[in-house]
């Protein structure tokens, strides 16, 4: 039988090594962002990380919480790879975007519909893809550019990681994952892209009790799943039905 | 007396530029509010980039210990209300959507808006950094981009200019821009100003405004 439970996220991230390239999921909030994972990430200590995720954390847009920007304290990124890296108020820097502007971590500033794209087609085996987000911008720059019926793209290459993490609803210990409301975002397809998923989830349920029409993350796509057992820092989701 | 529309003011004008059935994502800021005055009758389905459709308004500062829920915000991370119909999906399909071109109108903030309809809103000129986000693939695929802006920047200058200076996120893609004492179409054959805030003349706005307006033959005070 199989089973992808593991019974602590210590023991979850335990592999990761120094240079890993690590995929995040979330949008900024709380709302499916794999927060026990980040901090075991962060206790674990593997350094010169790249990472992919929209934000780089600290940017408070929805509450204030210890998210991506955990990492940046504790100087463990080399690279960020992002759309949304920099602190809305200027009064409040984030640790990512001070470490960026110092030069200690390299920024690749990405639009999120290309972000997004480039992991779906990571996971999807397409190397590339054209989009024509970008042309006449600082996007376009060093990348090949070709015209279909009279309008100009942009070459955007596919991007993978070593691990994803990930946040979602609930699990079946084979893997097969739900998601809830907004909570979406980036997981469903940062879980392709990654040699090893790792998916945080309020709930681990027996293979057959999900509804295999409700499943987004089909299983095979997920290496290990670790059951929340304690309540974050945070106010967590209301258990309202989202209707 | 001449007066400057408010923020709320700009937003009930921009959101008469919305019709039924509609698919329209808004930016933040002063785009953020047009969801708070639809016109009686009309079904708009707002689309956040973050992966939801058809939501209602924005969960009150009081509500929120009642109603929010951390799994229910928009792209700017505020908590959001639901309506019947609405759903969800991943960050791939919401750009999907706007890059496929199936999304009506985008209604963007502006740091500088040109006279051929370039956009630049994501860099923060104090700083020399900022956030791409969603708003370029916004900008370069929906089928009508609206600029909702003040007219001047806080020292008075041009927000409306011949080329813009800020880095673009992108070119060529507003068709309107509705500001506090205006409402100007781009045109192929430039700026056309359309309607004046009240008591504010052509000249008064012209001379707010980098690029030569042409001024449209039925010019009107704004209406909300």
């Amino acid at each position: 039988m199989i089973n992808k439970v593991y019974e602590s996220f210590e023991e979850a991230v335990a592999d990761v090594g120094d240079g890993s390239t690590i995929m995040v999921g979330g949008f900024g909030g709380p709302g499916g962002f794999p927060y026990f994972l980040v901090k075991a990430l962060r206790d674990q200590g593997a350094k010169g990380l790249t990472i992919i995720s929209n934000n780089a954390g600290g940017t408070s847009l929805t509450l204030d919480f210890d998210d991506l920007k955990i990492l940046f304290e504790k100087r463990q990124v080399r690279k960020m790879i992002a759309s949304f890296p920099f602190s809305p108020s200027a009064s409040r820097p984030s640790p990512a975007e001070k470490q960026i502007l110092d030069g200690r971590v390299e920024l690749e500033l990405v639009p999120q519909g290309t972000l997004a794209e480039r992991i779906r087609a990571g996971g999807a085996g397409i190397p590339g893809f054209y989009t024509p987000t970008g042309v006449g911008t600082i996007i376009e720059k060093g990348k090949e550019k070709k015209k279909f019926n009279g309008r100009i793209y942009l070459l955007e290459r596919a991007l993978k990681a070593d691990y994803a993490l990930i946040r979602a609803y609930k699990a079946d210990k084979m893997g097969n994952l739900v998601y809830r409301g907004t909570a979406r975002n980036f997981n469903p397809v940062m879980a392709t892209a990654a040699a090893i998923t790792i998916a945080e989830v309020d709930e681990i349920v027996e293979v057959g009790e999900l509804d295999p029409e409700d499943i987004q993350t089909p299983g095979i796509f997920v290496k290990r799943i670790v059951k929340v057992k304690e309540n974050p820092g945070f106010p967590r989701h209301t258990e309202r039905k989202l209707r | 007396m001449k007066e400057r529309l408010n923020r709320e003011a700009i937003a009930m004008r921009v959101a008469k530029e919305l019709f039924n059935g509609a698919v329209v994502n808004l930016g933040i800021g002063i785009p953020t509010l047009v969801s708070n005055f639809i016109p009686e009758g009309l079904t708009v389905i707002f689309h956040s980039e973050n992966g939801v459709l058809g939501f209602s308004s924005t969960v009150n500062q009081e509500e929120i210990p009642e109603k929010a829920d951390i799994d229910f915000i928009n792209a700017g991370g505020q908590y959001i209300t639901s309506l019947p119909g609405m759903c969800f999906f991943n960050s791939a399909e919401s750009f999907a959507m706007i890059r496929g071109g199936h999304l009506d109108i985008a209604v963007l903030g502006v740091i500088e808006v040109s006279e051929k309809g370039d956009l630049a809103n994501w860099m923060i000129p104090s700083r020399g950094v900022g956030n791409i986000g969603g708003g370029m693939d916004l900008a370069f695929n929906t089928k009508r981009v609206i600029a909702a802006t003040e007219h001047v920047t806080k020292d008075g200058k041009p927000k409306i200019v011949k080329k813009c200076r800020a880095p673009l996120t992108a070119s060529k893609c507003v068709d309107l821009i509705v500001t506090d004492i205006a409402v100007i179409e781009v045109t192929k054959q430039g700026l056309v100003l359309k309607e004046l805030a009240p008591g504010w003349t052509t000249e008064e706005v012209q001379a707010l405004t980098e690029p030569k307006l042409k001024i449209a033959k039925n010019l009107k005070e704004i209406e909300l």
